[in-house]
Protein backbone atom coordinates (compact mmCIF):
# COMPACT_ATOMS: atom_id res chain seq x y z
CA UNK A 1 0.00 0.00 0.00
CA UNK A 2 2.67 2.66 0.81
CA UNK A 3 4.92 1.74 -1.74
CA UNK A 4 2.47 1.83 -4.65
CA UNK A 5 1.30 5.68 -3.06
CA UNK A 6 5.16 6.33 -3.24
CA UNK A 7 5.02 5.33 -6.73
CA UNK A 8 2.01 7.44 -7.56
CA UNK A 9 3.75 10.54 -6.08
CA UNK A 10 6.53 10.48 -8.73
CA UNK A 11 6.30 12.52 -11.68
CA UNK A 12 4.88 11.18 -14.39
CA UNK A 13 7.67 10.91 -17.86
CA UNK A 14 7.56 14.58 -19.05
CA UNK A 15 6.68 15.13 -22.95
CA UNK A 16 10.54 16.29 -23.60
CA UNK A 17 12.01 13.00 -21.90
CA UNK A 18 10.28 11.05 -24.40
CA UNK A 19 12.48 11.46 -27.49
CA UNK A 20 15.75 11.07 -25.95
CA UNK A 21 15.90 7.00 -26.86
CA UNK A 22 15.84 8.15 -30.90
CA UNK A 23 18.28 11.09 -30.68
CA UNK A 24 22.03 10.04 -31.76
CA UNK A 25 23.84 12.73 -29.36
CA UNK A 26 23.99 11.32 -25.55
CA UNK A 27 26.51 8.02 -24.90
CA UNK A 28 24.95 5.14 -24.32
CA UNK A 29 24.16 5.26 -20.67
CA UNK A 30 24.74 8.67 -19.90
CA UNK A 31 21.72 10.18 -18.38
CA UNK A 32 19.58 11.81 -20.79
CA UNK A 33 20.16 15.39 -20.60
CA UNK A 34 17.79 17.42 -18.78
CA UNK A 35 16.08 20.41 -20.40
CA UNK A 36 15.81 23.44 -17.74
CA UNK A 37 12.26 25.54 -18.83
CA UNK A 38 13.06 28.74 -21.15
CA UNK A 39 14.10 31.39 -18.35
CA UNK A 40 11.62 34.43 -18.82
CA UNK A 41 13.07 37.64 -20.54
CA UNK A 42 12.27 40.41 -18.47
CA UNK A 43 14.03 38.43 -15.80
CA UNK A 44 16.73 37.58 -18.04
CA UNK A 45 17.55 41.01 -18.75
CA UNK A 46 17.93 41.45 -15.17
CA UNK A 47 20.42 38.57 -14.06
CA UNK A 48 22.47 39.81 -17.16
CA UNK A 49 22.39 43.47 -16.21
CA UNK A 50 23.95 42.47 -12.99
CA UNK A 51 26.28 39.99 -14.55
CA UNK A 52 27.11 42.75 -16.50
CA UNK A 53 28.28 44.38 -13.26
CA UNK A 54 29.76 41.74 -11.11
CA UNK A 55 30.91 39.37 -13.26
CA UNK A 56 32.07 35.91 -12.38
CA UNK A 57 31.22 36.19 -8.31
CA UNK A 58 27.84 36.06 -8.62
CA UNK A 59 25.90 32.73 -8.85
CA UNK A 60 22.38 32.39 -10.36
CA UNK A 61 20.79 30.00 -8.85
CA UNK A 62 17.34 29.67 -10.63
CA UNK A 63 15.56 32.50 -12.95
CA UNK A 64 11.87 31.71 -12.90
CA UNK A 65 8.79 34.16 -13.73
CA UNK A 66 8.62 37.00 -11.28
CA UNK A 67 11.64 35.30 -9.11
CA UNK A 68 15.30 35.17 -8.98
CA UNK A 69 17.77 34.12 -6.82
CA UNK A 70 21.54 34.86 -6.91
CA UNK A 71 24.16 34.32 -4.47
CA UNK A 72 27.23 36.32 -3.82
CA UNK A 73 30.40 36.25 -1.24
CA UNK A 74 29.68 37.54 1.73
CA UNK A 75 32.69 40.07 1.37
CA UNK A 76 31.04 41.55 -2.04
CA UNK A 77 27.03 41.20 -0.41
CA UNK A 78 27.11 44.88 0.95
CA UNK A 79 28.64 46.43 -3.07
CA UNK A 80 26.06 43.89 -4.28
CA UNK A 81 23.04 45.30 -2.17
CA UNK A 82 24.23 49.03 -3.13
CA UNK A 83 23.99 47.83 -6.92
CA UNK A 84 20.91 46.54 -6.49
CA UNK A 85 18.91 49.74 -5.07
CA UNK A 86 20.57 52.28 -6.65
CA UNK A 87 20.68 50.92 -9.80
CA UNK A 88 17.87 48.24 -10.55
CA UNK A 89 15.38 50.16 -8.08
CA UNK A 90 15.13 47.32 -5.81
CA UNK A 91 14.09 49.42 -2.94
CA UNK A 92 13.24 48.04 -0.44
CA UNK A 93 13.85 44.46 1.74
CA UNK A 94 10.50 42.45 2.36
CA UNK A 95 12.23 39.88 4.40
CA UNK A 96 15.07 38.23 5.64
CA UNK A 97 16.04 34.90 7.36
CA UNK A 98 17.94 31.99 7.44
CA UNK A 99 18.15 28.35 6.47
CA UNK A 100 20.55 25.77 7.98
CA UNK A 101 22.13 23.20 6.16
CA UNK A 102 24.00 21.12 8.72
CA UNK A 103 25.16 18.59 6.00
CA UNK A 104 26.87 21.31 4.26
CA UNK A 105 28.05 22.78 7.40
CA UNK A 106 26.61 26.04 6.17
CA UNK A 107 23.73 28.62 7.28
CA UNK A 108 22.15 30.28 3.89
CA UNK A 109 20.86 33.88 4.55
CA UNK A 110 18.52 34.88 2.28
CA UNK A 111 17.09 38.87 1.81
CA UNK A 112 14.07 38.96 -0.24
CA UNK A 113 14.27 42.15 -2.34
CA UNK A 114 11.73 43.77 -3.81
CA UNK A 115 10.20 47.40 -5.58
CA UNK A 116 7.59 50.12 -4.49
CA UNK A 117 9.18 53.16 -7.19
CA UNK A 118 9.37 50.67 -10.23
CA UNK A 119 5.90 49.47 -11.45
CA UNK A 120 7.76 46.86 -13.42
CA UNK A 121 9.30 45.25 -10.69
CA UNK A 122 6.55 45.56 -8.44
CA UNK A 123 5.70 41.82 -8.47
CA UNK A 124 9.18 40.59 -8.77
CA UNK A 125 11.30 39.55 -6.01
CA UNK A 126 14.93 39.03 -5.94
CA UNK A 127 16.61 36.62 -3.61
CA UNK A 128 19.85 37.88 -2.08
CA UNK A 129 21.64 34.71 -0.47
CA UNK A 130 25.19 34.63 1.34
CA UNK A 131 26.28 31.47 2.48
CA UNK A 132 28.55 31.02 5.43
CA UNK A 133 30.30 28.53 7.85
CA UNK A 134 28.22 27.13 10.55
CA UNK A 135 30.77 27.25 13.00
CA UNK A 136 31.73 30.96 13.08
CA UNK A 137 28.35 32.44 11.28
CA UNK A 138 29.42 36.00 10.58
CA UNK A 139 28.01 38.37 7.50
CA UNK A 140 28.28 42.14 7.06
CA UNK A 141 25.08 43.72 8.23
CA UNK A 142 23.10 45.37 4.94
CA UNK A 143 21.38 47.75 7.38
CA UNK A 144 22.71 50.73 5.96
CA UNK A 145 21.77 49.65 2.25
CA UNK A 146 18.15 48.13 3.36
CA UNK A 147 17.18 49.82 6.49
CA UNK A 148 14.17 47.88 6.64
CA UNK A 149 16.56 44.72 7.50
CA UNK A 150 17.36 46.03 11.04
CA UNK A 151 14.74 43.97 12.32
CA UNK A 152 14.93 40.83 10.61
CA UNK A 153 18.62 40.55 10.80
CA UNK A 154 17.89 40.86 14.53
CA UNK A 155 15.92 37.65 14.22
CA UNK A 156 17.81 35.45 12.20
CA UNK A 157 21.10 36.53 14.86
CA UNK A 158 19.30 35.02 17.76
CA UNK A 159 17.03 32.39 15.54
CA UNK A 160 20.01 31.12 13.53
CA UNK A 161 23.04 32.34 15.45
CA UNK A 162 24.55 34.59 12.50
CA UNK A 163 26.28 37.53 13.93
CA UNK A 164 26.17 40.54 11.69
CA UNK A 165 29.12 42.73 11.44
CA UNK A 166 28.06 46.60 12.10
CA UNK A 167 25.00 45.78 13.15
CA UNK A 168 24.45 48.16 16.22
CA UNK A 169 22.30 45.18 18.30
CA UNK A 170 23.18 41.74 17.89
CA UNK A 171 20.61 40.91 20.98
CA UNK A 172 18.06 39.31 21.98
CA UNK A 173 14.39 40.20 20.24
CA UNK A 174 11.46 38.08 20.16
CA UNK A 175 13.01 34.94 22.54
CA UNK A 176 12.63 34.89 25.83
CA UNK A 177 15.54 37.21 28.03
CA UNK A 178 16.60 34.16 30.16
CA UNK A 179 16.69 31.64 26.80
CA UNK A 180 19.88 29.69 27.51
CA UNK A 181 20.30 27.29 24.62
CA UNK A 182 21.51 27.02 21.01
CA UNK A 183 19.54 29.17 18.53
CA UNK A 184 16.90 27.31 17.91
CA UNK A 185 16.38 27.55 14.26
CA UNK A 186 19.26 25.44 14.03
CA UNK A 187 18.22 22.05 12.51
CA UNK A 188 20.41 20.36 15.77
CA UNK A 189 17.78 22.36 18.12
CA UNK A 190 14.93 19.24 18.66
CA UNK A 191 11.87 20.50 20.07
CA UNK A 192 11.47 18.74 23.46
CA UNK A 193 9.75 15.68 23.32
CA UNK A 194 9.67 15.47 19.40
CA UNK B 1 23.21 90.04 43.04
CA UNK B 2 24.99 86.33 42.78
CA UNK B 3 23.96 84.10 39.55
CA UNK B 4 23.11 80.58 39.83
CA UNK B 5 26.95 79.61 38.10
CA UNK B 6 28.37 81.42 41.28
CA UNK B 7 25.87 80.10 44.05
CA UNK B 8 26.84 76.74 42.62
CA UNK B 9 30.92 77.78 43.43
CA UNK B 10 30.24 78.91 46.58
CA UNK B 11 28.48 75.91 47.77
CA UNK B 12 31.09 73.86 46.25
CA UNK B 13 33.66 75.84 48.60
CA UNK B 14 31.19 75.20 51.43
CA UNK B 15 31.43 71.22 50.86
CA UNK B 16 27.88 70.96 49.83
CA UNK B 17 27.19 68.35 47.67
CA UNK B 18 24.82 70.13 44.77
CA UNK B 19 24.57 68.26 42.21
CA UNK B 20 22.93 69.55 39.02
CA UNK B 21 20.34 68.17 37.21
CA UNK B 22 21.51 66.40 33.61
CA UNK B 23 20.11 65.64 30.65
CA UNK B 24 19.41 62.22 31.61
CA UNK B 25 17.45 63.57 34.57
CA UNK B 26 14.95 65.08 32.70
CA UNK B 27 13.98 61.74 30.77
CA UNK B 28 11.59 59.59 32.55
CA UNK B 29 11.35 55.78 31.18
CA UNK B 30 7.81 54.04 30.85
CA UNK B 31 7.33 50.71 30.03
CA UNK B 32 4.52 50.46 27.79
CA UNK B 33 2.91 46.64 28.05
CA UNK B 34 3.00 43.84 27.61
CA UNK B 35 -0.21 44.23 30.44
CA UNK B 36 -1.35 47.09 28.92
CA UNK B 37 -5.08 46.79 27.07
CA UNK B 38 -4.12 49.18 24.57
CA UNK B 39 -0.38 47.30 23.65
CA UNK B 40 -1.94 44.14 23.19
CA UNK B 41 0.64 41.65 24.60
CA UNK B 42 3.74 43.71 23.04
CA UNK B 43 5.94 45.98 25.54
CA UNK B 44 7.95 48.91 23.85
CA UNK B 45 9.80 51.52 26.63
CA UNK B 46 9.82 55.33 25.76
CA UNK B 47 11.26 57.86 27.37
CA UNK B 48 9.93 61.05 27.87
CA UNK B 49 11.08 64.51 28.24
CA UNK B 50 7.97 66.28 29.85
CA UNK B 51 5.22 65.51 27.56
CA UNK B 52 7.23 64.43 24.30
CA UNK B 53 8.48 61.21 23.58
CA UNK B 54 12.20 61.37 22.66
CA UNK B 55 13.19 57.42 22.51
CA UNK B 56 11.31 54.56 21.73
CA UNK B 57 12.30 51.13 21.94
CA UNK B 58 10.17 47.99 21.00
CA UNK B 59 10.06 44.80 22.70
CA UNK B 60 8.15 42.20 21.05
CA UNK B 61 8.30 38.50 21.91
CA UNK B 62 5.76 37.81 24.00
CA UNK B 63 3.37 35.87 22.51
CA UNK B 64 6.33 34.28 20.13
CA UNK B 65 5.00 30.38 19.48
CA UNK B 66 7.81 29.44 16.94
CA UNK B 67 5.32 28.37 14.55
CA UNK B 68 8.93 28.45 11.84
CA UNK B 69 9.80 25.73 13.89
CA UNK B 70 7.12 23.66 14.72
CA UNK B 71 6.19 23.79 10.44
CA UNK B 72 9.68 21.27 10.20
CA UNK B 73 7.81 18.92 12.68
CA UNK B 74 4.74 18.22 10.46
CA UNK B 75 3.80 17.51 7.16
CA UNK B 76 2.21 20.41 4.98
CA UNK B 77 -1.13 19.77 5.50
CA UNK B 78 -1.07 19.19 9.21
CA UNK B 79 1.09 22.70 9.66
CA UNK B 80 -2.53 24.71 8.30
CA UNK B 81 -4.43 24.49 12.11
CA UNK B 82 -1.25 26.04 13.49
CA UNK B 83 -0.58 28.90 11.59
CA UNK B 84 -3.79 30.46 11.35
CA UNK B 85 -3.22 30.71 15.39
CA UNK B 86 -1.03 34.32 15.04
CA UNK B 87 -3.84 36.36 13.45
CA UNK B 88 -7.19 34.10 13.92
CA UNK B 89 -9.61 37.18 12.63
CA UNK B 90 -7.58 36.92 9.47
CA UNK B 91 -7.20 33.04 9.57
CA UNK B 92 -7.99 32.77 5.87
CA UNK B 93 -5.53 34.87 4.42
CA UNK B 94 -2.56 33.56 6.40
CA UNK B 95 -2.87 29.72 4.97
CA UNK B 96 -3.78 31.47 1.81
CA UNK B 97 -0.19 32.03 1.13
CA UNK B 98 1.07 28.62 2.68
CA UNK B 99 -1.45 27.40 0.15
CA UNK B 100 -0.33 29.26 -3.12
CA UNK B 101 3.29 28.23 -1.99
CA UNK B 102 2.90 24.60 -1.77
CA UNK B 103 0.45 24.53 -4.69
CA UNK B 104 3.77 25.68 -6.25
CA UNK B 105 6.28 23.12 -5.14
CA UNK B 106 3.83 19.96 -5.31
CA UNK B 107 2.97 21.20 -8.64
CA UNK B 108 -1.08 21.34 -7.75
CA UNK B 109 -4.11 22.79 -9.85
CA UNK B 110 -6.66 24.52 -7.93
CA UNK B 111 -9.97 23.98 -9.92
CA UNK B 112 -11.59 27.20 -10.60
CA UNK B 113 -14.79 27.35 -8.17
CA UNK B 114 -11.72 26.39 -5.74
CA UNK B 115 -9.90 29.99 -6.24
CA UNK B 116 -12.71 32.40 -6.23
CA UNK B 117 -14.32 30.46 -2.99
CA UNK B 118 -11.09 30.94 -1.32
CA UNK B 119 -10.81 34.58 -2.84
CA UNK B 120 -14.17 35.08 -1.59
CA UNK B 121 -13.32 33.10 2.13
CA UNK B 122 -10.24 35.89 2.31
CA UNK B 123 -12.14 38.64 1.69
CA UNK B 124 -15.03 38.54 3.96
CA UNK B 125 -12.22 37.10 6.62
CA UNK B 126 -10.07 40.87 5.63
CA UNK B 127 -13.68 42.76 6.62
CA UNK B 128 -13.56 40.94 9.97
CA UNK B 129 -10.09 42.00 10.82
CA UNK B 130 -10.15 45.24 9.60
CA UNK B 131 -13.21 45.85 11.62
CA UNK B 132 -11.91 44.13 14.65
CA UNK B 133 -8.66 46.91 13.96
CA UNK B 134 -11.32 49.60 13.87
CA UNK B 135 -13.28 49.16 17.00
CA UNK B 136 -10.08 48.93 19.09
CA UNK B 137 -8.65 51.77 17.18
CA UNK B 138 -11.60 53.79 17.99
CA UNK B 139 -11.65 53.02 21.76
CA UNK B 140 -8.45 54.05 22.14
CA UNK B 141 -9.03 57.17 21.16
CA UNK B 142 -12.00 57.62 23.46
CA UNK B 143 -14.94 56.93 21.09
CA UNK B 144 -16.82 53.98 22.42
CA UNK B 145 -19.37 53.99 19.65
CA UNK B 146 -16.50 53.03 17.49
CA UNK B 147 -15.96 50.25 19.45
CA UNK B 148 -19.63 48.74 19.80
CA UNK B 149 -20.95 49.36 15.90
CA UNK B 150 -17.86 47.50 14.29
CA UNK B 151 -17.52 44.61 16.99
CA UNK B 152 -21.26 44.02 16.15
CA UNK B 153 -21.41 44.32 12.42
CA UNK B 154 -18.35 42.17 12.55
CA UNK B 155 -20.63 39.24 13.73
CA UNK B 156 -22.60 39.70 10.28
CA UNK B 157 -19.11 38.44 8.47
CA UNK B 158 -18.55 36.13 11.51
CA UNK B 159 -21.80 34.48 10.51
CA UNK B 160 -21.25 34.45 7.07
CA UNK B 161 -18.06 32.41 7.16
CA UNK B 162 -19.50 30.08 10.18
CA UNK B 163 -21.98 29.03 7.31
CA UNK B 164 -19.11 29.14 4.85
CA UNK B 165 -16.19 27.11 6.79
CA UNK B 166 -18.24 25.58 10.30
CA UNK B 167 -15.96 27.60 12.16
CA UNK B 168 -16.66 31.43 13.74
CA UNK B 169 -12.68 32.24 13.47
CA UNK B 170 -10.12 29.39 13.43
CA UNK B 171 -11.88 28.16 9.77
CA UNK B 172 -8.73 26.16 8.33
CA UNK B 173 -10.64 26.57 4.85
CA UNK B 174 -7.77 27.45 2.19
CA UNK B 175 -5.90 24.46 1.89
CA UNK B 176 -3.38 23.97 -0.67
CA UNK B 177 -5.61 22.35 -3.51
CA UNK B 178 -8.30 25.10 -3.04
CA UNK B 179 -10.91 25.15 -0.12
CA UNK B 180 -12.07 22.18 2.37
CA UNK B 181 -15.78 22.45 1.39
CA UNK B 182 -18.71 24.29 -1.33
CA UNK B 183 -20.73 26.83 -0.60
CA UNK B 184 -24.30 26.00 1.36
CA UNK B 185 -27.45 26.72 -0.48
CA UNK B 186 -28.90 30.26 0.01
CA UNK B 187 -25.41 31.58 0.83
CA UNK B 188 -24.84 33.72 -2.36
CA UNK B 189 -28.09 36.01 -1.59
CA UNK B 190 -27.68 36.02 2.55
CA UNK B 191 -23.70 37.25 1.62
CA UNK B 192 -25.20 39.53 -0.97
CA UNK B 193 -27.71 41.52 1.44
CA UNK B 194 -25.37 41.71 4.15
CA UNK B 195 -23.21 43.45 2.42
CA UNK B 196 -26.30 45.80 0.81
CA UNK B 197 -27.01 46.45 4.67
CA UNK B 198 -23.08 46.92 5.20
CA UNK B 199 -22.47 49.48 2.66
CA UNK B 200 -25.04 51.50 4.19
CA UNK B 201 -23.52 50.90 7.58
CA UNK B 202 -19.68 52.09 6.49
CA UNK B 203 -21.73 55.75 5.67
CA UNK B 204 -22.62 55.91 9.17
CA UNK B 205 -19.14 54.64 10.21
CA UNK B 206 -17.08 57.70 8.20
CA UNK B 207 -20.10 60.22 9.81
CA UNK B 208 -19.83 59.41 12.98
CA UNK B 209 -15.83 58.42 13.10
CA UNK B 210 -14.12 59.91 10.28
CA UNK B 211 -15.94 63.03 9.39
CA UNK B 212 -15.79 63.84 13.40
CA UNK B 213 -13.81 67.50 14.16
CA UNK B 214 -12.41 65.50 17.30
CA UNK B 215 -11.09 62.08 15.66
CA UNK B 216 -9.64 64.70 13.06
CA UNK B 217 -7.63 66.94 15.57
CA UNK B 218 -6.18 63.74 17.15
CA UNK B 219 -4.95 62.24 13.70
CA UNK B 220 -4.49 64.87 11.07
CA UNK B 221 -0.79 65.95 10.69
CA UNK B 222 0.09 63.47 13.22
CA UNK B 223 3.22 61.40 12.68
CA UNK B 224 3.90 62.30 9.56
CA UNK B 225 5.49 59.30 7.50
CA UNK B 226 6.52 60.46 4.47
CA UNK B 227 6.54 59.01 1.15
CA UNK B 228 11.13 58.48 1.09
CA UNK B 229 10.83 56.99 4.41
CA UNK B 230 7.65 54.22 4.25
CA UNK B 231 10.02 53.38 1.17
CA UNK B 232 13.35 53.23 3.05
CA UNK B 233 11.95 51.56 6.57
CA UNK B 234 10.41 48.70 4.12
CA UNK B 235 6.52 49.26 5.81
CA UNK B 236 3.92 47.13 3.89
CA UNK B 237 -0.15 47.03 3.74
CA UNK B 238 -2.08 50.34 4.43
CA UNK B 239 0.79 51.82 6.09
CA UNK B 240 2.87 52.25 3.03
CA UNK B 241 -0.87 52.83 1.01
CA UNK B 242 -1.37 55.96 3.24
CA UNK B 243 2.20 57.41 2.51
CA UNK B 244 1.27 57.26 -1.13
CA UNK B 245 2.87 54.35 -2.48
CA UNK B 246 -0.48 52.51 -4.18
CA UNK B 247 1.04 49.28 -3.93
CA UNK B 248 -1.15 46.27 -3.32
CA UNK B 249 -0.20 42.37 -4.10
CA UNK B 250 -3.41 42.01 -5.33
CA UNK B 251 -3.01 44.06 -8.35
CA UNK B 252 0.87 44.63 -8.17
CA UNK B 253 1.19 40.66 -8.30
CA UNK B 254 -2.56 38.70 -8.77
CA UNK B 255 -2.94 35.30 -7.46
CA UNK B 256 -5.48 33.27 -8.29
CA UNK B 257 -8.67 35.02 -10.35
CA UNK B 258 -7.58 38.65 -8.85
CA UNK B 259 -6.68 39.78 -12.63
CA UNK B 260 -10.29 38.84 -13.23
CA UNK B 261 -11.44 41.36 -10.85
CA UNK B 262 -12.20 44.97 -11.08
CA UNK B 263 -11.27 47.31 -8.52
CA UNK B 264 -9.14 50.00 -7.35
CA UNK B 265 -6.16 50.47 -5.26
CA UNK B 266 -7.15 52.86 -2.65
CA UNK B 267 -4.17 55.22 -0.83
CA UNK B 268 -3.73 58.36 -0.18
CA UNK B 269 -0.32 61.31 0.23
CA UNK B 270 -0.66 62.78 3.35
CA UNK B 271 1.09 59.60 5.34
CA UNK B 272 -0.27 60.90 8.69
CA UNK B 273 -2.42 58.93 11.16
CA UNK B 274 -5.98 59.97 9.82
CA UNK B 275 -4.45 58.82 6.22
CA UNK B 276 -3.17 55.31 8.03
CA UNK B 277 -6.69 55.17 9.76
CA UNK B 278 -8.58 56.03 6.40
CA UNK B 279 -7.20 53.80 3.97
CA UNK B 280 -7.87 50.43 5.50
CA UNK B 281 -11.43 52.05 5.74
CA UNK B 282 -11.83 53.03 1.99
CA UNK B 283 -9.93 49.25 1.71
CA UNK B 284 -13.33 47.76 3.43
CA UNK B 285 -15.56 49.44 1.10
CA UNK B 286 -13.34 48.34 -2.17
CA UNK B 287 -13.48 44.89 -0.80
CA UNK B 288 -17.49 44.97 -0.73
CA UNK B 289 -17.22 45.34 -4.49
CA UNK B 290 -14.47 42.54 -4.43
CA UNK B 291 -16.83 40.36 -2.93
CA UNK B 292 -20.25 40.92 -4.80
CA UNK B 293 -17.98 40.34 -8.06
CA UNK B 294 -16.57 37.17 -6.84
CA UNK B 295 -19.77 35.64 -5.90
CA UNK B 296 -21.16 37.19 -9.65
CA UNK B 297 -18.40 35.80 -11.93
CA UNK B 298 -18.21 32.57 -9.82
CA UNK B 299 -19.05 29.21 -11.86
CA UNK B 300 -21.98 27.55 -10.87
CA UNK B 301 -20.28 24.28 -10.25
CA UNK B 302 -17.62 22.27 -10.50
CA UNK B 303 -15.15 21.00 -7.89
CA UNK B 304 -13.52 23.26 -5.26
CA UNK B 305 -10.42 21.15 -4.28
CA UNK B 306 -8.05 19.11 -6.52
CA UNK B 307 -7.17 15.51 -5.43
CA UNK B 308 -4.16 15.69 -2.83
CA UNK B 309 -1.78 12.53 -2.48
CA UNK B 310 -1.74 11.24 1.21
CA UNK B 311 1.08 13.57 2.06
CA UNK B 312 1.31 16.16 -0.70
CA UNK B 313 5.11 16.56 -1.64
CA UNK B 314 7.38 17.57 -4.35
CA UNK B 315 10.52 17.93 -6.17
CA UNK B 316 12.95 19.52 -3.71
CA UNK B 317 13.29 23.22 -4.43
CA UNK B 318 12.25 26.60 -2.71
CA UNK B 319 9.53 29.20 -3.19
CA UNK B 320 8.70 32.81 -1.77
CA UNK B 321 4.69 33.48 -2.36
CA UNK B 322 2.78 35.98 -1.22
CA UNK B 323 -1.03 37.59 -0.48
CA UNK B 324 -2.67 40.68 0.17
CA UNK B 325 -3.46 40.44 3.74
CA UNK B 326 -5.17 43.13 5.82
CA UNK B 327 -1.93 44.10 7.29
CA UNK B 328 -0.37 44.58 3.87
CA UNK B 329 1.70 41.62 2.19
CA UNK B 330 2.28 38.00 3.81
CA UNK B 331 4.77 36.09 2.59
CA UNK B 332 5.79 32.73 3.07
CA UNK B 333 9.30 31.42 1.76
CA UNK B 334 9.14 27.54 1.85
CA UNK B 335 11.94 25.35 1.28
CA UNK B 336 11.33 21.45 0.42
CA UNK B 337 13.58 19.07 0.41
CA UNK B 338 11.39 16.12 -1.38
CA UNK B 339 9.85 14.80 1.81
CA UNK B 340 6.55 15.48 2.99
CA UNK B 341 7.90 18.28 5.57
CA UNK B 342 8.69 21.20 4.97
CA UNK B 343 12.54 21.79 5.25
CA UNK B 344 12.10 25.46 6.49
CA UNK B 345 9.08 27.67 6.47
CA UNK B 346 9.55 31.38 6.52
CA UNK B 347 6.89 34.00 7.81
CA UNK B 348 7.02 37.26 6.32
CA UNK B 349 4.30 39.29 7.74
CA UNK B 350 3.30 42.99 7.72
CA UNK B 351 3.24 43.45 11.06
CA UNK B 352 7.02 42.42 11.73
CA UNK B 353 7.87 45.08 9.09
CA UNK B 354 5.09 47.96 10.00
CA UNK B 355 7.11 47.52 13.58
CA UNK B 356 10.22 49.43 12.35
CA UNK B 357 8.19 52.52 12.04
CA UNK B 358 7.08 52.45 15.56
CA UNK B 359 10.14 54.17 17.29
CA UNK B 360 10.61 56.24 14.32
CA UNK B 361 7.34 57.50 14.52
CA UNK B 362 6.99 58.07 18.10
CA UNK B 363 9.72 59.99 18.83
CA UNK B 364 8.69 63.80 19.10
CA UNK B 365 4.95 62.68 19.28
CA UNK B 366 3.51 63.35 22.78
CA UNK B 367 2.90 61.04 24.88
CA UNK B 368 -1.16 61.49 24.49
CA UNK B 369 -1.17 60.67 20.79
CA UNK B 370 0.82 56.83 21.76
CA UNK B 371 -2.95 55.09 20.92
CA UNK B 372 -3.08 56.98 18.32
CA UNK B 373 0.52 56.48 16.35
CA UNK B 374 0.48 52.93 17.59
CA UNK B 375 -2.67 51.62 16.32
CA UNK B 376 -2.57 53.39 12.96
CA UNK B 377 0.45 51.08 12.31
CA UNK B 378 -2.07 48.42 11.70
CA UNK B 379 -0.21 46.43 13.89
CA UNK B 380 -0.98 43.02 15.15
CA UNK B 381 1.55 41.76 18.11
CA UNK B 382 1.38 38.20 17.83
CA UNK B 383 1.20 38.23 13.79
CA UNK B 384 4.75 39.90 14.50
CA UNK B 385 6.30 37.18 16.73
CA UNK B 386 4.72 34.08 15.20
Amino acid sequence: MAASSQKSTENPPTPDKLPVPAAPKPAAGAPPPKKEPEAPPFEKGLVEEIKKKFGESIKVIFVKPLRIKIQVEPRDIVEVATFLRDSMGFDHAESAGGTDYPKENQIEVIYHLGSYTREDLGAHILSLTARTSRDDARLPTLINVYKSVEYHERETFEMLGVYFEGHPRNERFLLPEDWADIPPLRKDFRIKGR
Amino acid sequence: MTSLEDKFEESKKLGLQIVRESEEDRLMTLSVGPQHPGSGHFRFTVKVDGDYIVYCDPDPGYVHRGEEKMCEYRNVIQNIPHLERPVIHDSSNITYSYSLAIEELAGIEVPRRGQYIRALASELNRQVYTLYWLAIYGIFLGHSTMFMWPTGDRELFIDLLEVLTGARVTHAFNIPGGVRNDIPDGFKERCLRQMRYFQKRLKEYEDIFYNMPLFRQRTEGVAVLSKEDAIKLGVAGSVVRASGVPYDIRKAEPYDIYNEIDFKVQYMKTGDCFARSYVPFLDMQESCHIIEQLLDKMPQSGEVRAKLQPNPKGPPGETYRRVESGRGALGYYIVSDGTPKPYRVKISVGSFRNMLALPYLLVGQKLADMPAVYWSLNYWPVEADR
